[in-house]
């Protein structure tokens, strides 16, 4: 397939419908018949940079339910994008079936063509491919239960007044990021019919309601359950506390539930795109400089739009380092771009070190197959504690300092040496792990006999207590779903020794 | 693959959530647009604005581990030079190396802009322009029109058939007028014995008893009518007399020297918020700038504000000026007459009854509301100027006693300004509006 182009595909920055899709064309059959990437059918969505803005603050869905702090979020990003202190996205994808990708008017030609390179073939192949979404989101269904969600809180909202559904939305999101499962798969679910389901869920329970029950004498107290049925009747411990609340709330209404069922599967939604960061956006770079150094080669593109992407591209995966001043993290397109590069290097020309560390990749001279393996079957943590070569660790002279809080100074551990290889590298896949990263918080029981009080456990991490602050304002948020008190307390995960414990009672008046 | 041009869908998609905001804080930004008025130019009132506010408003918790304490591992790029077992003193305010240095939300204010609408509605929300319907336009004029009820009587085109129709119901309910079903079942059973074939014996007395049955109901339906004139109803309109939509706004000011910088300032950040303010209340807002030392002009805004007129000070002149202008172009039955009038209080003793009675008997007739606000030195504050009285002062003192649209105020820092503006146009509760 060697054969260069009689004319480029465009020479000015000007593009039109015509021209866009005449790229899409070119690329795709690099991507599909060359790269074979799996992916859904794409939609490119032209959108102007106001309408970015709308998109960037209802987390980057088409569609949402109304809340405040997505006006926050609105006019934060507005005043950062007018002073210019923050541009804005090229482009927004959405993993959905067929896969969404918003790319703005104001790009220029070159950037539409590495836009659809990146989205619409890039991130599109991830989504479709990676385990971690092909277990957790639906994307056939995900745009249609928006929809539905959006116009259940909507009624909420007319049916109960928006300050009582602000205060129910307030809470859920404070727990959110404790509003997933992590563990068991879900099984497939029908999106779709969930709004239905909703309706089923509400007509049993009314067909189930008999008054009777409200009649019947109360006989002698009945006998204390024991910890353990008690426990295993109401599912704990619980990690996820939304789940929790809607499923044993004593005091939640049926809407209510349902928001947290709502604000708890957006949750669910968005939780593999937190645990593969790095390799979502690796892919999608890896995909987007393959596909345009390919158009490239075949004359396809100019040499000056080609040094155009090539300014972009560098921009998009520098990596500052730690004393530069503009560190704060890794860069996640530095960090699965080189991996996957280096990936691809060690199948075409591996060293001795690389066929020492990766014997079954190195000299395999399918890199492709190799990296969509990577991409199906891994993430961001698995990915990097297999993939991080001693090379790339040299490359990039990383160092792990260990900061210990019995210590007066921060003591470096590791560098990139033959002993502080191994260490440099299951640290920094720590880094990207996300049970490690966040608390580790659940509810361990309740008190059935005595006040309701709801019992939750943080397990403590390397002395790593929970921000004061905050948590009083979470908890009382929960306490208010709840209705009865919460009680969480910080347990040292070697001595379960308790290390702090934090308390809230409901307000009064909250729920009606 | 489609593509899909959404350039053209309606924007301002943010537009609820971001009202949903503005109403959340509501309380802080109102607080954050009042001291913005601080470093603000008076003249970029009306623009739109950037405000801050504290974050613990709109704050979002989460469960999060603290930022220090405990023991922490973390992984850095670009090591130069340092080798396994270094130990580096811990930087000052944060773990490790920066570490979290982007992480942190801080307790920096939450800034954001704030559209001139939304920033004027927050600035002047509570506010109300005393009397604003108080002067009526006379016959002639087009009033508003609005529904009142409805009457007995009216044109036609009035007729309510629901309130109508509603009314001959009940009284035909109430005076038992027989319903055309009844009469027809009647029918139905005359013809019911008529077409007996042979007859009944009992057949013609019963026949006789139905047809008198159906004499009678046809005559009470014959006699209760249908619909009865006394049934009508007519929606009723009532003419509402409207405020005048526009308004003259009188600035006074005095130029001689007395007055300095500064207090032509105080002044004019004053004329320029109750411009502001009127703007909004009336469609149309004219403003007439009248500077007067001993002799009174009637000026144009740069003038006015940066002209310095040597000469003495009689305040009459200005209000002699005032008469004449508003009897020239703004009679007070179509305008709606602002009087703003600025002054150190100086004027000439002998001139002060002139003043007084200029005052009461031609401009607080025909004015909706004048404000007299007196500028002090900078350098002095409160104690000398607030005690002493001056001349006008004296002289307005019985005046502001006695009519209630009659206001004065004295200002001798910027930061004043404001409160007592708010103050004089605070919407007031409805008990202090009747007692006074």
């Amino acid at each position: 397939m060697d054969v260069r182009a009689e004319t480029p595909l465009f020479t000015g920055s000007d593009w039109d419908f015509a021209l866009v899709n005449r790229i899409y064309d070119a690329i795709e059959p690099i991507a599909v018949d060359e790269m074979k990437l799996n992916v859904y059918p794409n939609q490119l969505e032209i959108i102007s940079s106001e309408q970015m803005l709308d998109a960037y603050s209802s987390v980057g869905m088409p569609l949402f339910y109304k809340h405040w702090s997505f006006g926050k979020q609105f006019v934060t990003n507005e005043m950062l994008y007018r002073k210019g202190l923050r541009g804005l996205a090229y482009e927004l994808v959405i993993n959905s079936n067929p896969c969404i990708s918003y790319i703005m008017q104001e790009n220029s030609a070159m950037m539409q063509t590495l836009v659809i390179a990146h989205a619409a073939f890039g991130h599109n192949h991830f989504f479709k491919n990676n385990y971690l979404f092909r277990q957790w989101t639906d994307a056939d269904g995900i745009l249609d239960y928006l929809e539905f969600a959006k116009r259940y809180i909507a009624q909420c909202e007319e049916r109960h007044g928006q300050l009582a559904v602000e205060r129910v939305l307030d809470a859920a999101h404070a727990l959110m990021n404790q509003g997933v499962h992590r563990y068991p798969r879900v099984r497939p679910r029908d999106l779709r019919h969930e709004a239905e389901r909703e309706a089923e869920r509400q007509a049993y329970r009314d067909r189930i309601y008999d008054d009777l029950w409200r009649t019947v004498p109360v006989g002698a107290k009945a006998a204390t359950v024991e910890r353990d049925e008690r426990l295993a009747a109401l599912g704990l411990p619980q990690e996820n506390i939304l789940y929790f609340l809607e499923k044993s709330g004593p005091r939640l209404e049926a809407w209510q539930r349902e928001i947290l069922r709502i604000v708890r599967l957006i949750a669910q939604y968005f939780y593999p795109q937190r645990q593969t960061k790095a390799m979502n956006e690796g892919a999608a770079t890896y995909t987007h400089y393959r596909i345009m150094t390919t158009l490239h080669e075949r004359g396809q593109i100019t040499d000056g739009a080609f040094l155009e992407f090539l300014q972009s591209h560098t921009g998009v995966v520098y990596q500052p380092t730690y004393d530069s001043g503009h560190f704060s993290s890794f860069n996640p397109y530095a960090l699965g771009f080189g991996i996957m590069t280096d990936v691809e290097r060690i199948c075409m020309d591996p060293t001795q070190e690389d066929r020492e560390w990766f014997g079954a990749i190195a000299g395999s001279c399918d890199p492709l197959e190799v990296l969509k393996d990577i991409w199906a079957n891994y993430r961001d943590e698995s990915f990097i504690s297999q993939f991080l070569s001693p090379r790339l660790i040299r490359q990039w002279r990383l160092f792990k300092i260990l900061d210990r809080e019995s210590d007066s100074e921060v003591r470096v551990d590791a560098i990139h040496d033959e002993r502080g290889y191994r260490r440099i590298r299951r640290a920094l896949a720590r880094e990207y792990d996300i049970g490690q990263q966040e608390p580790d918080i659940q509810v361990v029981d309740v008190d059935l006999a005595g006040d309701r009080t709801l019992m939750l456990e943080h397990v403590v991490v390397n002395g790593v207590l929970l921000d004061a602050g905050d948590t009083a304002k979470v908890l009382q948020n929960l306490a208010n779903l709840w209705g009865y008190e919460v009680a969480l307390s910080e347990v040292d995960a070697g001595n379960r020794k308790e290390l702090k414990s934090h308390r809230s009672q409901p307000l009064s008046g909250w729920m009606r | 693959m489609h593509i899909v041009d959404r350039r053209l869908n309606p924007g301002g998609k943010s537009l609820v959530n971001r009202q949903r905001f503005l109403r959340r804080a509501r309380a802080y930004v109102q607080k954050a647009v009042r001291d913005s008025l601080k470093d603000r130019g008076i003249r970029e009132l009306d623009k739109e604005g950037e405000i801050s506010i504290g974050r613990d408003a709109i704050y979002e918790p989460t469960f999060h581990r603290a930022a220090t304490g405990g023991n922490r591992e973390r992984v850095l790029p670009g090591n130069h030079d340092y080798v396994e077992g270094d130990r580096i003193k811990r930087p000052e305010g944060g773990e490790g190396a920066g570490a979290d240095a982007g992480q942190g939300e801080g307790n920096d204010d939450f800034q954001f802009v704030l559209s001139r609408e939304e920033f004027l509605d927050l600035f002047l929300d509570d506010l109300e322009l005393p009397d604003l319907a108080k002067r009526r336009l006379v016959g002639g004029e087009i009033d508003g029109i609005r529904r009142a009820g409805y009457s007995t009587a009216g044109s036609p085109s009035n007729l309510s058939v629901p309130r109508t129709m509603q009314k001959a119901m009940g009284r035909r309910m109430a005076l038992r007028r027989p319903s055309g079903a009844e009469l027809e079942r009647i029918e139905d059973e005359i013809a019911a014995i008529e077409a007996r074939d042979p007859p009944r014996p009992e057949d013609a007395g019963l026949l006789e008893r139905l047809r008198e049955d159906r004499a009678h109901i046809i005559r009470r339906r014959n006699l209760i009518a249908y619909i009865d004139p006394v049934d009508l109803r007519y929606r009723r309109f009532e003419a509402v007399p409207r405020p005048v939509a526009q308004a003259v706004m009188f600035c006074l000011m005095d130029v001689s020297g007395s007055m300095s910088e500064h207090m032509k300032d105080l002044a004019k950040r004053f004329f320029a918020l109750l411009h502001l303010f009127l703007s909004r209340c009336y469609e149309h807002v004219e403003v007439v700038f009248i500077h007067h030392t001993d002799r009174a002009a009637e000026v144009d805004e740069q003038t006015f504000f940066y002209s310095t007129v040597t000469g003495g000070t009689l305040v009459s002149s200005a209000l002699d000026k005032l008469i004449e202008v508003a009897a020239d172009r703004y009679r007070p039955d179509n305008w709606n007459i602002y009087v703003a009038q600025a002054s150190d209080g100086d004027n000439m003793m002998q001139d002060n009854p002139r003043v007084v009675s200029l005052m009461q008997d031609h401009i607080l007739p025909m004015a909706q509301y004048v404000a007299y606000l007196e500028v002090g030195r900078e350098e002095f504050p409160d104690a000398t100027m607030m005690q002493s009285m001056t001349t006008l002062w004296q002289a307005y003192a019985p005046v502001a006693e006695a009519h209630r649209h009659f206001v004065m105020r004295k200002v001798a820092h910027r930061r004043e300004i404001y409160p007592v503006f708010r103050e004089l146009f605070q919407r007031r509760g409805v008990g202090e509006r009747a007692r006074s």
